[in-house]
């Protein structure tokens, strides 16, 4: 759609001021929400605010440039599904499927995510500031030079990293209290790549994962990531770094070589 | 441990006719013959041989011959041969015994019990080979109506805006096979194939090489739980997007690509870390219920901005009817049954021959329930599995289906005897394998050549068959059971059939 006929649809939603893009998506359907970011990216806007999105769906997918988009209020289910470059961020929770099969791009949330944060994503990074849900990071990929990279300030639920087979996944607990562990059962199950780092302890781990301690490239890795997330949410990394992180990697690259006959 | 089990095979060598050109040597990629220098003859390792008959027809005096052990065990109707080994393969391995292609048990199929009408007297035949066929199918959602407009010149204008279709110029396609389990070669082949006739070609779940993405226009790419492969270049790259929730092969459990296979090009293709096994998990993760589904056929609608038919594949199961619908009211515009024969690279033995339905059933029951729902129209009907000639493309097509996917059928064409070790990786003709000594040996320009001769040979059987009928166009054979009688089928069976008996 070209961005007149867009822009006539919603006109009382929408406001233009050079490169900046201003939605109020109130109401708005998710179809027409995203059909109107399609034309604003296509035509050279730069910078979208949305604000009161309540539950739009797939907000960020099929972006081509590299904008930037600013949400305010709470994203539906897929917020930057296959996303590859926007850069998105989120003043409040996001619901399931954030960074669902992403390819490049950020994410960043001013709160907490749901389910299945960064489902099968093989390059970007995706940053929540608090708690996720269920699976997160399952099945992350790399291959060549992409590397994804998940941050949760927070803790998660069970199934973390499921069949990760690369990338990599960082939960900080920074609102736990010393002595808890994360409650999280079956982190890492069938995971056959890539790395987690876990400051503080876990209670149950899957069956194909070890733990082992930091080296200094975990170091480097880990320290860029951390600078990063505290940089969006002004919190001390020095102070998150000082404690104990675990490394979580798989047993091996090839879980289940050993399940058949001939 | 010693194994024993004893060789399925032996191999003879005419010693009178062989040259000792040691073709059959190079040929093998099981290692099953060698040349012993010293007394200048050729051996044979029975134990290796899977009966692909590579050497045997490669061997330029015809002095191979490949034959079952008669040395096997004593087995009965009961105690099969197949049964006796898995065992003895179990107890030595404690694994899970793999097979390869489709479901090779008897009395799981319908179509030899199907019979197709003719015209006599009351209602003249058609010649084809004078009179206009109409094979061409159109294949995406239809409207529930359409809105015409008159123009001010006396012309009818379409007011309706059609969701997005494919056209097919034979109601065939070829079924989803991955890069990974089948080599480029073959895909190569495919998709030129599918571009000179003008139909589709599936890419599976292993992703699209680039250097295919010329032939998008005739692509389908497929998402798969593991996603390989998945990004907006390659959903935008082809025609269609299939979403796959289950095999017919497999219904219900994942794969595994073993790592031996994720060479570079693979590594690069599906999007994974070099030489770590692909897993594909059982389910999709991000979808557990019909609305998930939903989701998920928006999410992909999204990122090609509705331009492309999202197809939703199953495997035929106990509930296909039901779930179908909940696949049309999702949104799918096209749905996929796969039936228990449908082929595969690689999968549990017991679970190919023993899990999902026939085909037949399910497209007879998925097509009525549709019916009577009112939402045929909403989404096409593809069926797949266990399709072996164009007989049974177009008893699918009188079953209910709007066309029909080929995968083995087209692999026979490039060379596959249906020996079933594709789970290997060693396919000595080429075909499933990524071993650049063995891809080689499919040559695309020749593989299209014969893709596009089994096209176009049961196009014209298809159309044969219409002529015979009095039918001039696909689209009047389709979902008219009238065109079929049973032989051979219990009551129920016909009635889930919808077909009457012959002679009534």
């Amino acid at each position: 759609m070209v961005l007149k006929d867009v822009i006539n649809k919603i006109p009382e939603n929408l406001s233009i001021d050079k490169h900046v893009a201003k939605i109020d998506a109130y109401g708005v359907y998710y179809r027409d929400l995203n059909s109107l970011l399609r034309s604003l990216d296509s035509n050279g806007i730069e910078k979208i605010e949305i604000r009161n999105v309540y539950g739009q769906r797939y907000i960020g997918t099929d972006l081509d440039g590299h904008i930037n988009i600013d949400v305010y209020g709470t994203p539906g289910n897929d917020l930057g599904a296959f996303m590859k470059g926007a850069n998105i961020t989120v003043h409040g929770n996001v619901q399931d499927g954030c960074g669902n099969t992403m390819d490049h791009g950020k994410i960043v949330v001013y709160g907490r995510a749901g389910d299945l944060v960064g489902h099968s994503m093989r390059g970007g990074k995706i940053f929540i500031r608090d708690d996720a849900g269920y699976r997160v990071g399952i099945h992350m990929k790399e291959y060549l030079g992409q590397r994804p990279a998940i941050v949760i300030g927070g803790t998660a639920q069970d199934f973390l990293g499921e069949y990760m087979a690369g990338g990599v996944l960082v939960m900080l607990g920074i609102n736990m209290k010393e002595e808890r562990r994360h409650n999280a059962r079956f982190v890492g199950t069938g995971m056959h790549g890539g790395a987690m780092y876990i400051r503080g302890e876990m209670r149950h781990l899957g069956e194909e994962v070890e733990v082992t301690d930091l080296e200094e490239g975990d170091f480097r890795l880990l320290g860029s990531l951390v600078d990063e997330f505290c940089g969006y949410y002004g919190l001390d990394a020095e102070k998150i770094l000082e404690s104990k992180f675990n490394k979580l990697v798989p047993v091996s690259s090839r879980p289940y070589w050993n399940l058949y006959a001939y | 441990m010693k194994s024993y089990v004893s060789p399925e095979f032996i191999v003879t060598r005419d010693q009178d006719r062989c040259i000792r050109c040691k073709v059959c040597v190079n040929q093998c990629s099981y290692e099953t013959h060698y040349y012993d220098e010293e007394d200048d003859i050729l051996h044979s390792r029975n134990e290796n041989c899977v009966n692909c008959q590579r050497c045997a027809v490669f061997c330029p005096t015809q002095a191979i011959n490949i034959q079952r052990n008669p040395n096997h065990y004593r087995s009965n109707a009961n105690w099969t041969q197949e049964a006796i080994t898995g065992i003895k393969k179990q107890a030595e391995t404690g694994g899970v015994v793999l097979t390869g292609m489709g479901c090779d048990k008897p009395n799981l199929g319908y179509w030899d019990r199907l019979l197709l009408n003719a015209s006599q007297v009351t209602n003249p035949s058609i010649d084809p080979l004078r009179e206009p066929m109409e094979l061409r199918t159109y294949i995406g959602s239809k409207p529930d109506s359409l809105e015409l407009e008159t123009e001010e010149n006396g012309g009818v204008m379409l007011k309706t805006i059609l969701a997005p279709q494919l056209r097919l110029e034979t109601p065939i396609m070829f079924s989803a096979m991955s890069y990974g389990s089948i080599s480029l070669n073959v895909h190569k082949s495919l998709a030129r194939a599918a571009s000179e006739v003008g139909t589709f070609y599936n890419t599976g779940e292993g992703g699209l090489d680039r250097s295919l993405y010329k032939y998008g226009d005739h692509v389908i790419v497929q998402v798969a739980s593991g996603r390989f492969g998945v990004h907006p270049g390659y959903l935008n790259a082809g025609a269609a997007i299939e979403i796959k929730i289950g095999q017919g092969a497999k219904p219900g459990i994942g794969g595994h690509l073993p790592g031996e296979k994720v060479s570079e090009e693979i590594s690069r293709t599906r999007m994974i870390p070099i030489g770590t096994d692909a897993l594909s998990p059982a389910p999709q993760h991000d979808i557990y219920s019909i609305e998930d589904l939903r989701q998920l056929i928006y999410a992909l609608k999204e990122a090609t901005d509705y331009t492309k038919p999202v197809f939703v594949k199953i495997a035929a199961v106990h509930n296909s009817a039901a779930i179908a619908s909940g696949i049309v009211r999702a949104g799918a515009d096209v749905v996929v049954l796969d039936g228990v024969r449908g082929g595969t690279g690689a999968a549990p033995r017991i679970i190919r021959d023993n899990v999902g339905i026939p085909i037949e059933l399910a497209l007879a029951s998925v097509d009525q329930r549709l019916r009577d729902e009112g939402i045929r129209n909403k989404a096409s009907v593809i069926a797949a599995g266990g399709i072996k000639s164009s007989a049974d493309v177009l008893k699918a097509i009188a079953l209910g289906a709007d066309a029909v996917y080929i995968a083995t059928a087209a692999l026979v064409s490039l060379g596959c005897t249906v020996c079933q070790k594709c789970y290997t990786g060693k396919c000595p003709w080429g075909i499933a394998t990524t071993d650049l000594w063995l891809t080689k040996r499919i040559n695309p320009d020749l593989g299209a050549k014969r893709l596009v001769g089994l096209l176009r040979g049961w196009s014209l059987e298809v159309m044969e068959m219409m002529g015979g009928m009095g039918i001039n166009a696909i689209e009047s054979v389709r979902g008219n059971r009238l065109l079929l009688r049973g032989v051979g089928l219990t009551d129920t069976e016909l009635k889930i059939l919808g077909v009457r008996m012959a002679g009534d």
